[in-house]
């Protein structure tokens, strides 16, 4: 099974580029992953005030550009891994050289996972 | 009562993610993978006792190592005392100056890779039947149990305990070093690892049904097995090629059965349902392999044949001229007819049928492909295309006869009315 860990940084958007001490650490932790043979892939984001949002409600699409007044919980990278159950992902999680975040772990749906009807709608052929 | 429950999860989680290491450092210790084994369930032991009170230490793995190197110390003494031989005297004073040199956390990253490469390469020492080398692996690098691997390889439990103590005791009767080999050795010895990830993919990915758990389980150990291959030893191109050939392979897991459970053929699988991710990872191996100087061995050569299908957003897309050069390149590293199929069906859709049928003429004596389905399979595929509708029937129908899956011979049995259909019916061009 695959699973997301999605970081969320406790920092204010203005601290938001890490110090070189942080990714030496983090670096470390994400080899450990890698020797591991979990990590399929993983990426750090700029943050939101440079990102946008497209909204859908009844009037149609709104665009709104960053940055966001009311933004609490904020993405600042994820990680993709394969491990054997839930468990193991949560593990791997707390052992992330993290500070002041959290680290929300989410199993990723496989096709296998849904219906028939939902992966005959998934077709493209 | 949860509470505990919840505790031994966690040991078992942590066993899981810490044991392969465990049992590596531990063997080169004491220079037995078996004993390695029973010392590093021990400090499972302990843990279960200990941490459901005490919690999960911050750093398990560097627990676990030391109480398994303390429950070492003291099974050597009394061995030592016991038996007073020299040889194990001299192990015992080996064993301390490797425990104080070898203090877990301050160990070097290198050293803790040699150990799991050690490990690696003494499960699947060639001593070993691939059967045992299988299971001794999913028990050592895989943290499976016992009961687990029996249910992912359909065998009693009882068989899988015999065939795991039988191994162990194998290898410690031929006194096999702990060790990774180097050079040439290495080269020599690299096959049968590769070999074992192969056959646990294998074995999950043959699975018809998605129901068992533990079947696409086999598919991820293998592929998480080969992932840490190729890190520790990146400087051989058949590593990258074996684990670009099985990324690319899972990237195809989820379109390769139908609705019913049928197989469905490379070639008319839905491409969209492909695992873009997997088949990334597996290009990107491949070019490591590429890469590195020599020409792609055969799991290389096996994995640009692969990467060539991947490629292809249609099956009309394929190339099939290099996929026939690649094949032939195959045949030519390790000859087999099956081999010689693919690249008969590989120069048919590449050249025209006739010159896959040359080929499949050729091999149609070889003993190894009696009885097997695919060649009248293939042959009359050739036929049908060359507008030879009678002998393309007759081929199927034999295949029809030949396969033992029911799916197959209806499928082939369908392909009879089609192409004799198609003779009665029309005469035009």
């Amino acid at each position: 099974m695959r699973f997301m860990m999605f970081m969320y940084p406790g920092i204010e958007e203005e601290d938001w580029t890490p110090s070189a001490d942080d990714v030496a650490a983090m670096s470390r932790y994400n080899e450990e992953l890698r020797k591991a043979g979990m990590l399929l892939a993983l990426d750090g984001l700029h943050p939101p005030a440079e990102g946008a949002r497209v909204s859908f409600d009844d009037r149609g699409t709104t665009v709104t550009d960053g940055p966001f007044a009311e933004a609490k919980e904020v993405i600042g990278g994820y990680w993709l891994i394969q491990a054997r159950s839930k468990q193991e992902a949560v593990e791997w999680a707390s052992r992330c050289p993290g500070e002041n975040c959290t680290i929300e772990v989410r199993r990723v749906f496989e096709m296998e996972d849904f219906p028939q009807d939902v992966q005959e709608a998934a077709e493209l052929g | 009562m949860a509470g505990e429950a919840d505790a031994r999860v966690a040991v078992e989680t942590v066993w899981r993610i810490e044991s392969a290491r465990l049992i590596a450092g531990l063997a080169r210790m004491v220079r037995d993978v078996g004993l390695a084994e029973d010392l590093a369930q021990d400090a499972l032991l302990a843990a279960l006792g200990r941490w459901p009170q005490s919690g999960v230490p911050d750093n398990p793995g560097a627990w676990l190592m030391a109480t398994a190197k303390n429950r070492a110390i003291d099974l050597m003494r009394r061995d030592a005392t016991f038996q007073r031989k020299g040889e194990e005297l001299a192990r015992e004073v080996g064993i301390q100056f490797a425990m104080e040199r070898a203090d877990f956390e301050a160990a070097l990253e290198d050293e803790v890779g040699d150990d799991l490469l050690g490990l690696m390469f003494i499960c699947c020492h060639p001593l070993l039947s691939p059967a045992a080398r299988v299971a001794l692996t999913l028990r050592l690098l895989g943290g499976l149990s016992t009961a687990e691997i029996a249910r992912a390889f359909l065998a009693p439990e009882q068989t899988v305990a015999q065939r795991l103590v039988r191994a162990k005791r194998t290898l410690r009767d031929a006194k096999v070093p702990f060790e990774v080999p180097s050079g040439s050795a290495l080269r020599a010895r690299l096959p049968s690892v590769l070999e074992v990830i192969y056959l646990v993919f294998n074995e999950g990915y043959a699975a018809s049904s998605g129901e068992d758990w533990i079947r696409p389980a086999l598919c991820e150990e293998a592929l998480r097995l080969g992932r840490v291959l190729a890190e520790l030893l990146p400087g051989e191109p058949e590593a990258h090629g074996l684990i670009a050939l099985l990324e690319i392979q899972a990237s195809r897991s989820s379109a390769r059965l139908g609705p019913g459970g049928e197989p469905v053929l490379l070639l008319d699988q839905d491409r969209s349902r492909w695992d873009p991710l997997l088949i990334v990872r597996g290009r990107a191996a491949l070019q490591r392999a590429e890469a590195l100087p020599g020409p792609l061995g055969p799991y290389g050569l096996q994995a640009a044949i692969a990467a060539c299908h991947a490629q292809a957003l249609r099956a009309e897309d394929t190339d099939w001229i290099k996929i026939a050069a690649l094949y032939d390149a195959l045949s030519q590293l390790t000859p087999s007819a099956i081999v010689e199929l693919n690249r008969a069906v590989a120069l048919g859709m590449a050249f025209g049928p006739e010159a896959g049928l040359e080929l499949i003429d050729r091999i149609a004596g070889v003993p190894a492909l009696r009885g097997y389905h695919l060649l009248p399979s293939v042959r009359g595929d050739l036929l049908a295309k060359l507008g030879r509708g009678a002998e393309a029937g007759a081929e199927f129908r034999r295949a029809a006869s030949l396969t033992a899956n029911e799916r197959e011979r209806a499928l082939l049995e369908r392909r009879v009315t089609e192409v004799e259909g198609r003779r009665q019916g029309s005469c035009g061009p």
